[in-house]
């Protein structure tokens, strides 16, 4: 298989490049697969399933909930409140999102280049 | 060859013009999410990701020079769409247009509809040339005049005016969509429209803004039993009662509205079988259809999946009657490109004029045409270093093989960020417009 340099090759991989190369029979689909796989043994059977399209329908939902966040800072006090990573992705789960989190959208002031 | 839109084999294709800043550094915003062209061909509309609306006009074919076409310059641009916060739902609503249909035309005015992921405006665009003056109780400024040095009376003329292209938003059409919007389509009753999201298609008309009626529902009881949703959808060119949509799963569905309200029940569905020996990882997602259209005659209709076109004949379920690989040699990068996410790029593909050819967007700021009577297809390149006015473009070929002939450019060496998701053909001629990233190139067939 050209340009494969992993560190990280199975003895499974490692069986499959050499039936590769000696039978053609498997399809590079099921060869990029078998990479996938030794890359990220914790992936799920079901690729199109529902994960993947739950993840999709929830594209922009940002977590900000003002009753959670001014009863952290009642309790904590004078306390920091837990802060987000600096490239924050996603702002949900263990960390309080605060205001400043949510990154600031204002409209586009700006024309278009393509109309200049 | 003669004729507009013709067969592609001897059509040779060069630069027009290009829009857009050539700064390397683009800014979000600039990124272009759509490109079409109004049913006449005379203006263009491109939407960007920061809800901005630019159209373009061709500009009428000058005397002196008969050979070539008319020039697109910018005819209107607006801010159609601004960025949103559902605080109900913690979610961040997008300006980014999605889709711009333009509405026939009836009148002077232009009509367009422009979308993002949960509202869908109807824009006028209308021209100004002349102007009323002569007013009886104001000054040429607006300012009231003071009453006592009104002596006389006189009736108020229009009188010629530099043009003034007025876009205002005439409908909006919004808080129908929970889930985000993917198309629109104008129905040829010119009364109606739909807008599709990733589980509904809702039926709209165009005087009405306070309700649309829900034509297809696909969402389950159960979120955790989803397994697909709605990607595209398109309503019949001349048959005001059916339309499609299509699948993350690469099925398409056809629905008759006359056979009832709720169309969850398609009357055809076309799917090509899969060969359950290939099933991978990767199969389910390099099938999501990501657009689908119609053919101008309503005989056929296209549908774009990652590797490949296909064009199906209304007729026939069962499968394609015509396929045509976009970048084959993709197969065996499937892992990388599903790391960087490349694999769930949604291209677009268009019909010319005639039907008698096909393209659509690939990597490396490639397009490939295909044409379906001669079997043949080419891939061209958008770029600057090809941008000398009417200069011929060179088709380009990415090698496969071991062996890299000159010109030709590896697989390994292309250039995953430059993407071509939107293209558009002009409905009459040989004038196609493409975007890359953040520029919009117009070619047109070379004419001796």
């Amino acid at each position: 298989m050209s340009g494969d340099n992993e560190d990280t090759q199975t003895a499974d991989e490692t069986t499959l490049d050499e039936k590769e190369v000696q039978d053609k029979v498997i399809s590079p689909e099921k060869a990029e697969e078998a990479k996938l796989k030794a890359r990220y043994p914790n992936l799920g059977n079901k690729p199109g399933g529902s994960d993947l399209l739950r993840k999709r329908l929830q594209k922009g939902q940002k977590y900000f909930d003002s009753g959670d966040y001014n009863m952290a800072k009642a309790k904590i006090k004078n306390k920091q409140l837990p802060t987000a990573a600096p490239e924050k992705t996603e702002i949900t789960g263990d960390h309080i999102p605060t205001p400043q989190d949510l990154p600031q959208r204002k409209p586009s002031l700006v024309a278009s280049k393509l109309a200049g | 060859m003669a004729g507009a839109g013709g067969g592609n084999c001897d059509v040779q294709w060069c630069f027009s013009q290009v829009k857009g800043s050539i700064d390397d550094d683009v800014a979000e915003a600039d990124i272009i999410s759509t490109v079409e062209f109004n049913h006449s061909g005379e203006l263009l509309a491109t939407g960007d990701k920061g809800g901005r609306v630019v159209i373009f006009q061709q500009e009428p074919e000058s005397k002196n020079q008969p050979q070539c076409r008319g020039e697109y310059n910018v005819y209107s641009t607006f801010q159609s769409h601004e960025p949103e916060f559902d605080y109900l739902k913690s979610l961040e609503i997008e300006e980014k247009i999605n889709k711009i249909r333009w509405l026939p035309q009836k009148n002077a005015a232009q009509f367009l509809l422009s979308t993002n992921d949960k509202t869908i405006k109807l824009w006028k665009i209308s021209e100004r040339d002349k102007r009323p003056e002569g007013y009886n109780l104001k000054e040429e400024d607006g300012r009231y005049r003071d009453l006592n040095t009104v002596t006389t009376l006189r009736v108020p003329v229009f009188r010629p005016m530099d043009l003034m292209v007025e876009a205002s938003p005439r409908r909006v059409f919004a808080n129908a969509h929970t889930y985000h919007i993917n198309s629109t389509s104008v129905n040829s009753d010119c009364e109606t429209y739909l807008s599709a999201d990733d589980l509904r298609i809702n039926l709209w008309h165009l005087e009405i803004t306070d309700r649309s009626f829900n034509i297809v529902d696909i969402k389950p009881a159960n979120m955790e039993e989803l397994t697909e949703v709605i990607t595209a959808a398109e309503f019949h060119p001349n048959q005001c009662n059916t339309f499609v949509y299509s699948s993350s799963k690469g099925t398409i569905r056809m629905c008759d509205m006359r056979a009832s309200a709720l169309c969850d029940k398609h009357a055809k569905m076309f799917e090509e079988p899969e060969d359950p020996n290939n099933r991978s990882f990767f199969s389910e997602i390099i099938s999501s259809i990501s657009d689908v259209k119609f053919s101008h005659s309503g005989r056929y209709m296209m549908t774009r999946d990652y590797l490949s076109v296909k064009i199906w004949d209304l007729n026939m379920e069962t499968r394609p009657v015509e396929t045509y690989q976009v970048h084959e040699y993709l197969r065996s990068k499937l892992c990388s490109l599903y790391e960087n996410d490349c694999i769930f790029d949604k291209f677009e593909c268009c019909w010319n004029g005639n039907d008698s050819v096909v393209m659509t967007g690939s990597y490396n700021n490639f397009f490939r045409m295909f044409d379906r009577g001669y079997r043949q297809d080419v891939t061209l390149e958008a770029s600057r270093e090809n941008s000398k006015p009417r200069s011929v473009l060179k088709p380009r070929k990415v090698s496969t093989g071991g062996k890299r002939k000159k010109d030709e450019i590896s697989v390994d060496s292309l250039d995953f960020n430059k993407k071509i998701l939107h293209t558009a053909w002009h409905p009459l001629d040989n004038i196609i417009a493409v975007a890359t990233t953040n520029n919009l190139y117009i070619f047109e067939e070379k004419l001796n």
